[in-house]
């Protein structure tokens, strides 16, 4: 971990991965996230929890854009999410370049969202066939090789329904790398599972951070956040209660917020 | 092979050891249904005292059925029949496509357009639409395409330009739309939102996340009710006679009959031609339901794969690809992300020095 940690570090060359500054958003007069500054690293490992409604999952919603933001700022790899900034005013993006920035933010939902009338090998093809417009042969490797990494190889001829939980969540894991993100975004990747098939999606998780790759995971699994993350950012009401080293947070919290969840799950 | 402990057995595998031989097969007396049968022998004698009775009939004068089923004028009657069905059909389901897509968008003016359609064409009769579309030449004497206050660029003669068959296709169409509008905006609600959000952040445009992702889930949900729709077309076809198009089956088998002064069998041979499309209509539908459950269905993948071996290397058919594609476990450059052992240690390092 410790070496993660320094490449991560050795590896900073430019803007920050994310940079969330003071990051807010509203549901009508609901506030949700009461102004959230963030910042995440190249190769940094991102773990956020918190209890339900803490507005972890909107907070990861709002890095690509699927939740517009009310107020404040968030850019990724240097770059404003959703707005053009000239001559000192924003510009609403039009859908088109909206769509451009989503290509390098890979996404994993909580309920998988394969598409269900495409195979395992169609739904980790179709994006990069669709939408880079990547010729067919060259597409069909690559997704054939991803599903190998997350070891479903032998499942590309499968239709979501005839697979378990733990190997959709794979498949949605190979999907999403199919576009060559630079961020992964994780949202709750493991809450939909039987306590089994964790296991199988924490471990390409925990692959996938050891290859370099910049992540966010919205987890409730405090054993994933201690041995992989780099960071943790706990949350609570919308904003940032405590963050910093996995380590020291989980096992010396500071914020009675933080102890009393933490005595809860862990 | 992580994933080899979910495998099911393949098709033709031998039974497990245990447990196979031991049970016996329930052996009881099957309860009997006593009335259940004589309810069935009373329906089929019934039915077949009809049917006698029907062959002998006089009035249905089965010669002149027999005589007038294949009869050019019916046969061609019968092909207008069909190809004002299929028309305005295709009409109506593009059409229909536009105004559930409009009813869905935010723009409040596009939606209230789309309302306002429905609320005109699903209000009205349809046999009052089609006379309408038939006095069309007499509101509208011309059709001009400009510049609107200016010199119109060309300028048709409305009787020209449509004659009774295509005013009776527009009119059924637009018609139609109506309801196959709201039969699509259902099968678009019903597609899980978590589809359009996955498909969008994947980085596709809204028309992809829609041809790509939500129509085709939607049809398991549009094709029933549309296959109803192309059947109920099929028998309002009789209607076009309101504005007045006269060679479909029904006006033309009754114009026979008018000659013949004989309606009953020409209603009859009307019926068969009928039933006979229904019939295909209904094949029809069968199998693009088929085709649309595709991964929803509880058919296996693939049967004839050897699940057994687990393994990696081997030829796969690929269910939509036209050769089977070399499965090869990944090249040596990538790392697994997958690393097949565990670490035991960190996983969960006792939680106890944690609290």
């Amino acid at each position: 971990m410790t070496d993660v940690n320094t490449q991560a570090g050795a590896s900073v060359a430019g803007p920050p991965m994310v940079l969330a500054e003071q990051v807010s958003k509203s549901f009508g007069s609901n506030e949700v996230l009461k102004s959230i500054s963030l910042e995440v690293r190249r190769g940094e490992v991102m773990c956020l929890v918190g209890p339900s409604g803490s507005g972890k999952s909107t907070f990861l919603r709002c890095i690509n854009h699927l939740e517009v933001l009310s107020a404040g700022r968030l850019s990724v790899d240097g770059e404003l999410i959703g707005y053009r900034e000239a001559n000192g005013k924003l510009y609403e993006m039009a859908p088109k370049e909206a769509a451009r920035q989503r290509r390098d933010i890979g996404m994993v939902f909580q309920r998988f969202n394969l598409f269900p009338h495409m195979t395992a090998l169609q739904n980790v093809m179709e994006a990069p066939l669709r939408v880079k417009g990547l010729p067919k042969a060259q597409v069909e490797q690559n997704a054939l090789d991803l599903l190998a990494r997350v070891g479903l190889a032998e499942r590309s001829s499968y239709y979501p329904a005839h697979l378990s939980g733990g190997q959709q969540q794979r498949v949605a894991i190979a999907r999403a790398l199919a576009m060559e993100p630079k961020l992964m975004l994780f949202d709750e990747p493991t809450s939909a599972l039987d306590p089994e098939l964790v296991g199988e999606v924490l471990d390409v998780m925990k692959g996938l951070a050891k290859s370099g790759m910049t992540m966010i995971v919205v987890t409730h699994e405090m054993g994933f956040a201690k041995e992989v993350a780099d960071s943790l950012v706990f949350m609570d009401g919308g904003v940032v209660v405590e963050s910093g080293d996995p380590d020291e947070i989980l096992t010396n919290p500071q914020h009675r917020r933080t102890q009393a969840f933490l005595s809860k799950v862990l | 092979m992580s994933s080899n402990d979910t495998i099911r057995p393949a098709a033709g595998a031998s039974p497990t050891p245990a447990g196979s031989n031991d049970s016996e097969p329930v052996k009881a007396i099957r309860l009997r249904h006593p009335w259940r049968n004589v309810f069935a022998v009373v329906l089929i004698l019934g039915f077949a005292l009809f049917i006698i009775d029907a062959a002998g009939r006089p009035a249905y004068d089965w010669p002149a059925v027999a005589q007038y089923v294949f009869d050019r004028r019916i046969t061609q009657a019968a092909l207008n029949t069909l190809q004002l069905t299929v028309y305005s059909m295709v009409i109506a389901i593009m059409l229909g496509v536009v105004l559930a897509v409009m009813r869905l968008t935010p723009n409040p003016v596009v939606k209230s357009l789309a309302w306002f359609y429905l609320w005109i064409f699903r209000g009205t009769p349809v046999y009052v639409q089609l006379v309408f579309w038939g006095l069309i030449s007499i509101i509208y004497q011309s059709i001009d395409i400009g510049i609107p206050f200016m010199e119109p660029l060309y300028s048709f003669e409305t009787n020209a330009a449509l004659n009774t068959f295509t005013l009776a296709i527009i009119g059924l169409a637009l018609n139609e739309a109506a309801y196959m509008a709201e039969i699509v905006r259902a099968g678009l609600l019903s597609v899980d939102k978590g589809q359009d959000e996955a498909a969008t952040a994947l980085g596709m445009s809204w028309f992809q996340t829609m041809s790509r992702v939500v129509l085709p889930q939607s049809m398991r949900v549009i094709i029933p009710p549309t296959g109803n729709e192309v059947i109920s077309m099929l028998k309002t076809t009789s209607l076009v006679t309101a504005v007045p198009y006269s060679f479909d089956l029904y006006t033309r088998s009754r114009d026979i009959s008018a000659e013949t002064f004989n309606p009953i069998p020409m209603l009859i041979v009307a019926s068969i031609w009928y039933l006979f499309f229904t019939s295909i209509l209904m094949v029809g539908q069968h199998f693009l339901e088929k085709r649309f459950a595709r991964g929803l269905g509880d058919r296996q993948p693939d049967r004839t794969e050897s699940t057994q071996t687990g393994a990696i290397t081997g030829t796969l058919p690929v269910i939509g690809g036209n050769q089977p594609t070399v499965v090869r476990p990944a090249p040596g450059g990538l790392p697994p992300i997958n690393p097949p052992p565990r670490d035991p240690g960190p996983v969960n390092p006792g939680s106890g020095d944690v609290k």
